[in-house]
């Protein structure tokens, strides 16, 4: 699967003071994929990108991109990267389509704005201030002004934050679509939701540190978790006898509320068939996979959003 | 060279959007110009050396564009630029640090000129304003009071950690310009402590410089302003190209 690599970073480090911020990272990102770098805030994401797109000059370690070292080559390339970034903002008064105008002015190469315009859904604010937009426009028109030199690498840092959940889907939808224009997106967030459901691979950060790195499924295998089956009873029953279902691994009941779990993926149908077959009436069966959040509390030690 | 142009005419456009920066360069000299004007209105005077007061009060008035470009203009600009982001938005394009600033310098320059055009066909229309120096040497003499003033305001914007101290400071230094200079009370009314102050006054020496060029003047005359005004223009452009930041 993977293909050409594309951002190769070995043993970074960065730091601020005393602290650090980088303590010795490695990866690379092939062509073509969606990676993204999920930890909480302040774990060295920001750092990290940063460096990559050459905003930042690394302590210590190798950084390459595109087969260029960010560093020497800044501004080759900075014609072939699409960047946006966490804090940024444009100047009140310019218009949306006069920094889509300035911005292609930038580079050599560049793509028509007016198809990004409408790709992004902002054609009837062309003509709109910058501070008059929303959240959700400001930073569609950053999407649209990291594409406008028609990059290989899109970089996007905490695309979806402060953003409400509509806003946030859209912009996963953006993403998606830019990868199938054949770029690779290389994109930081807190929301492991978004990670989850967003990238081919993630790498989770925590306190400057890598600690894993592989597609969501397989860190959510890893975990050997296994499926939680949630159920409420209607009956008064004795729940120790759930016990004896095949694949249950562990049964916790908090007042008439089961939950049953369990590795294997017959658990499902043999929690259904006991209830059934021995007449217990139930409501609201679901089942709960893990998810990208458990990984990262089991692989920490601590929640994401602390 | 393209990208160079396509961003001076876009900041030239944002400060033709900027009502309070517009005002300052293009509407406030005016006011000036007809207060003053009605009070003393332009007769031939010793006081001016043979000049009215409206002769002396232009080129001091031009003078006083320069600062607020300068010290206001360009310095809150960039100090805002930097601090909500701009500069480094433009950091992750090809856009080098010097198409930055000279598309603001080139912007402030051609907003300078045109204030001082209006303020200059005004007082011809209305005061008949004299004119006693040749075109090129009050060019020459507003270009380099600019360009000085201008360096000084970028150095603002270097030192000044935020967006707010570079306004705080250009403030606290462009007031005291406007009044100790001559710029907008002539310095012949100043009693002599005052004046010793003007002397630390860097407008003052612009004041200087674009009274005489106007009153034809020769530059013999006028070394010590022009000294002084280049020493300010190399120490201030050496100071931030040092203490560029993009962010």
């Amino acid at each position: 699967m993977p293909g050409q690599s594309v951002v190769k970073v070995n043993t970074l480090c960065k730091r601020y003071g005393k602290v650090k911020s980088v303590d010795g990272i490695s990866f690379e990102v092939y062509q073509g994929e969606i990676f993204g770098m999920v930890g909480p805030n302040g774990a060295g994401k920001t750092t990290t990108i940063e460096c990559i797109e050459s905003l930042r000059r690394p302590d210590a370690g190798e950084v390459e991109v595109l087969g260029l070292d960010p560093v020497k080559d800044h501004k080759q390339l900075c014609e072939r990267i699409g960047v946006q970034l966490q804090e940024s903002s444009l100047p009140d008064r310019l218009h949306v389509d006069e920094a889509l105008d300035l911005f292609s002015s930038f580079y050599r190469k560049s793509i028509n704005w007016q198809e990004l315009l409408l790709d992004l859904g902002l054609q009837e604010k062309a003509r709109n201030a910058y501070v008059n937009l929303s959240g959700g426009q400001k930073q569609r028109l950053f999407i649209a002004l990291a594409l406008v030199n028609d990059p290989e690498i899109v970089f996007f840092d905490e695309l979806t934050t402060g953003l409400d959940p509509q806003a946030r889907r859209t912009m996963w939808e953006l993403v998606h679509r830019i990868r199938d224009k054949g770029k690779t997106v290389f994109l930081t967030t807190h929301f492991m939701e978004e990670a989850e459901r967003l990238c081919d691979r993630v790498a989770i950060i925590d306190c400057g540190k890598l600690i894993a790195l592989d597609t969501p499924e397989n860190l959510i295998r890893d975990l050997k978790e296994g499926q939680r089956i949630i159920f409420t009873l209607q009956d008064n029953v004795d729940p120790a006898q759930f016990h004896r279902i095949k694949y249950a691994e562990s049964v916790a009941v908090s007042s008439d509320r089961i939950t049953i779990s369990g590795s294997s993926d017959h658990l499902i149908s043999e929690v259904v068939n006991f209830l059934t077959g021995n007449g217990i009436h139930f409501r609201d069966l679901r089942t709960e996979q893990p998810s990208l959040e458990d990984v990262f509390l089991k692989l920490t030690g601590h929640q994401v959003r602390n | 060279m393209k990208k160079f142009s396509k961003l001076a005419v876009t900041e030239f456009r944002l400060f033709l959007r900027e009502p309070e920066a517009a005002f300052f360069t293009f509407i406030f000299p005016i006011l000036m110009l007809f207060i003053f004007g009605s009070i003393y209105g332009n007769r031939q005077t010793e006081f001016f050396s043979g000049y009215g007061s409206v002769d002396a009060s232009v080129p001091a008035y031009i003078a006083m564009i320069i600062a607020t470009t300068g010290l206001l203009s360009i310095s809150i600009t960039v100090a805002m630029y930097r601090e909500r982001g701009v500069l480094k938005r433009y950091r992750t394009t090809p856009l080098s640090s010097s198409s930055v600033m000279i598309s603001q310098i080139l912007v402030g320059f051609i907003m300078t000129l045109i204030g001082a055009v209006i303020l200059i066909i005004t007082a011809k229309l209305l005061y008949n304003l004299r004119f006693g120096g040749n075109v090129i040497d009050v060019a020459i003499a507003f270009i380099l009071s600019s360009s000085s003033f201008f360096a000084l305001g970028f150095l603002l914007a270097g030192i000044a950690p935020t967006a707010r101290s570079a306004n705080v400071i250009g403030m606290a230094i462009y007031f005291p310009n406007l009044f100790l200079s001559g710029a907008t009370f002539p310095k012949q009314v100043f009693p002599a402590a005052l004046d010793k102050i003007s002397h630390f006054i860097p407008l003052r020496y612009v004041v200087e410089v674009m009274q005489g060029m106007w009153f034809g003047h020769n530059w013999s005359q006028h070394h010590r302003d022009v000294v002084i005004l280049l020493v300010i223009l190399v120490i201030s452009v050496i100071i931030s190209a040092l203490t560029f930041r993009w962010e």
